[in-house]
């Protein structure tokens, strides 16, 4: 009896173990060594060194998929967090109606992205959407980015943060409700502003959740697909081109399978990079429990 | 297991992304026929993206050892990928016996063999080289419907001058390589697009005449609306209709949105070989490509349903439908409209002067084809000089080469 509760646990726990062994770091390596060969419409276990990896490297489209990303994660991540804080300590003044506003922000959160990204699609398109309504009230304002090449990036910022802010909000909102009272009503007896309360008293107590955020937020922003499809489907030309794109074009279009392959390995080692400091912070924390 | 045996004896399974009405249609007739020979055809339709999700099932299919019999893809190089692979059957028998060779024309022909035996069976042809125009609107500003690209861009700035968009297009990068096409051909020739698209001759491909070509191309951004980009072909379709646009350069699959509009080819909607491009006839074809069966019974079914697909009923009923021309240069065409009619003889004449030649994606690699989309797409959405493109396109088309 004794065995089998000691055992248990970990029955239960190999069938999941055993799927991300093989899925998840089987299928990576896999990923990894088709990127070794010359694989082209279908896998070929050849060996050709680097010359997938050089050819991606040299690729001005790939490039222009990681420029694309570096700016479009930067912006996607502190827009996400400032609106989401902003919105949170809103919600935490209790205004009425308060649960109504909180489903509000968080509801765009349950759409899926292709719903928001053929909205904004919409929205921004310069002769249905807002630049249509600016001009009938004989406004002369141009709401072009979509199709502008170089402005199309922010046009997708746009749409993800907007999809993304309620779930930062969220968190924000249920880390200032979890604070004691107390500290509150100290630092206002003290004399703080409300502002020197949030800013000085709250928010740094908060800063587990903005790292939390901030990974869910960064990995998700690598991860960034179907937004793209549904908006500009990485036009005009390939300027709005996310490097998620970039590999399934390569892989299943294109048929340069060793070229997508090793695209699939420069984004695995830009999520590597950014959740490797959570991981190592959240190991160090529970070292610290087990002493 | 006997039984089973006899049951699968004539059974294909066909993978294919002809899934909207008149397509569907059309190849139920395929179906009916091949069921009324004995056999059993198990459908597997896959929609979306121009055929790109069903090519994605079929490597996919074959990364799991279960190919279909047969599969719908366009001639030459997606038939040769597979070729290189060794995966294809051939169909030879019935096709000598049918007299293939002489029915097609060569450029179908040479595209649907690999191994010098034919290995798929061409269903039908669509031309591309198309100017497409609203005579109406042509009449109403007092102008001729433009023959050469110098006549466009004198068209064009009057139409644009009052205030009529004078090319409707989508910016979706495979409508750009469309209208560069269109360039190329008109201003280069059929030898020039050859050597520099085909047979991706560095020398050709980076030359003067490309840098001419890319300097018209790049004008006529400036012919087309701001809601350009991003926009359906069938929507750009629409302005044409609407006579918001004077023009539309486009294959000829363009006529169904015509007919649903209740107008004619060739009479409401004019249709021309695109500007300089009259005698040359550029093609773009789909085929059932045939795959190798442990099954011996597998080849007698394939053989079968090849013999359908070149099958004159089945020919002319399904270019009908689909607005294309038949693959077979020697069928009836009863009942076909204008344009087709016009395709068919252009075609032929085409041919005998050697002027009739595959798109670049029915010409070279889906890899190479992709990477001049790439260049030729951020050219025209950007203010890139022409003389840099050219070096562009021929850097890609070696990386594209080399891996």
């Amino acid at each position: 009896m004794g065995r089998l509760s000691r055992l248990l646990p970990k029955l239960a726990l190999a069938p999941s173990a055993a799927a991300v062994l093989v899925c998840v770091y089987g299928f990576s390596l896999w990923t990894a060594g088709i990127s070794l060969t010359p694989s082209t419409l279908l896998p070929r276990y050849e060996w050709n060194g680097l010359t997938a990896h050089a050819a991606l490297w040299a690729n001005p489209r790939w490039l222009t998929a990681v420029e694309n990303l570096a700016v479009f994660a930067a912006l996607f991540v502190v827009l996400a967090l400032a609106a989401g804080v902003v919105l949170a300590v809103l919600l935490d003044q209790k205004p009425p109606g308060l649960a109504f506003f909180r489903t509000l922000f968080l509801y765009p959160m349950a759409l899926s992205l292709i719903v928001t990204g053929v909205a904004w699609k919409w929205i921004l398109n310069p002769q249905l959407g807002l630049e249509r309504s600016f001009a009938l009230w004989g406004l002369d304002v141009h709401v072009d980015w979509l199709t502008r090449p170089d402005r199309v990036v922010y046009a997708i910022v746009l749409a993800a943060v907007w999809q993304s802010a309620g779930f930062v909000m969220a968190l924000f909102f249920a880390g200032l409700r979890s604070l004691p009272l107390e500290v509150r009503h100290a630092a206002r007896l003290d004399g703080a502003s409300a502002f020197a309360v949030y800013r000085r008293v709250l928010l740094p107590q908060l800063w587990p959740v903005l790292f939390s955020s901030v990974i869910v937020l960064a990995h998700n922003a690598a991860k960034t697909f179907d937004l793209v499809v549904a908006m500009t489907s990485g036009g005009p030309g390939y300027s709005s081109e996310l490097p998620a794109t970039f590999l399934f074009v390569y892989s299943f279009q294109r048929n340069q399978l060793a070229v997508g392959a090793a695209s699939a390995c420069a984004l695995f080692a830009a999520c590597a990079l950014t959740v490797l400091p959570y991981l190592k912070a959240q190991a160090r924390q529970e070292g610290a429990h087990a002493r | 297991m006997m039984n089973t045996a006899v049951v699968l004896a004539l059974s294909v399974e066909v993978l294919h992304w002809w899934t909207s009405g008149g397509e569907a249609k059309a190849l139920k007739v395929l179906k009916q026929e091949f069921e009324a020979a004995g056999g059993t055809w198990a459908d597997t339709p896959i929609a979306g993206g121009g055929g790109d999700t069903a090519r994605s099932i079929l490597k996919s299919r074959f990364a799991s050892k279960h190919p279909p019999a047969a599969a719908q893809l366009h001639m030459g190089p997606q038939v040769w990928d597979w070729g290189k692979e060794g995966v294809l059957a051939s169909v030879d028998g019935v096709a000598r016996k049918n007299g293939w060779d002489t029915a097609l024309a060569p450029l179908v022909g040479k595209g649907v063999k690999w191994d010098g035996k034919f290995v798929a069976a061409p269903v039908n042809i669509h031309r591309e080289n198309w100017l497409w125009a609203n005579p109406a609107v042509f009449k109403k500003h007092n102008l001729k419907v433009p023959t050469t690209w110098a006549e466009f861009n004198d068209a064009a700035d009057k139409l644009k001058a009052a205030g009529v968009t004078p090319l409707a297009h989508g910016g979706q990068p495979w409508q750009d390589v469309v209208l560069f096409d269109g360039v190329a051909l008109g201003l280069g020739g059929v030898d020039y697009y050859r050597k520099a698209f085909l047979e991706l001759d560095p020398a050709v491909l980076g030359g003067d005449t490309t840098v001419k070509v890319l300097t018209q191309f790049r004008k006529l951004k400036s012919y087309t609306d701001k809601g350009a980009p991003g926009r359906d072909w069938n929507l750009a379709s629409a302005m044409l209709i609407r006579g918001e646009a004077a023009m539309q350069l486009q294959g000829d699959w363009v006529k169904g949105e015509f007919l649903a509009a209740g107008l004619k080819p060739g009479v409401d909607i004019l249709c021309l070989p695109s500007p300089g491009s009259a005698g040359t006839f550029t093609a773009n074809n789909d085929s059932f490509v045939f795959f190798k069966a442990a099954d011996p019974d597998q080849a007698k079914a394939q053989e079968l349903l090849a013999g359908l697909v070149m099958g004159e009923k089945f020919q002319d009923e399904f270019s009908r439908q689909k607005g294309s021309i038949p693959a077979r240069m020697d069928t009836p065409m009863q009942g076909f409209d204008q344009c087709a009619l016009d395709s068919r003889k252009a075609l032929k004449e085409a041919t005998a002067a050697d002027k009739a030649i595959p798109i670049m994606n029915n010409g070279t690699s889906e890899a190479v084809t992709g990477a001049l989309t790439d260049v030729i797409t951020a050219f025209f959405n950007s203010d890139m000089p022409p003389v840099d493109a050219a070096k562009q396109l021929v850097a890609a088309a070696k990386s594209a080469q080399t891996i």
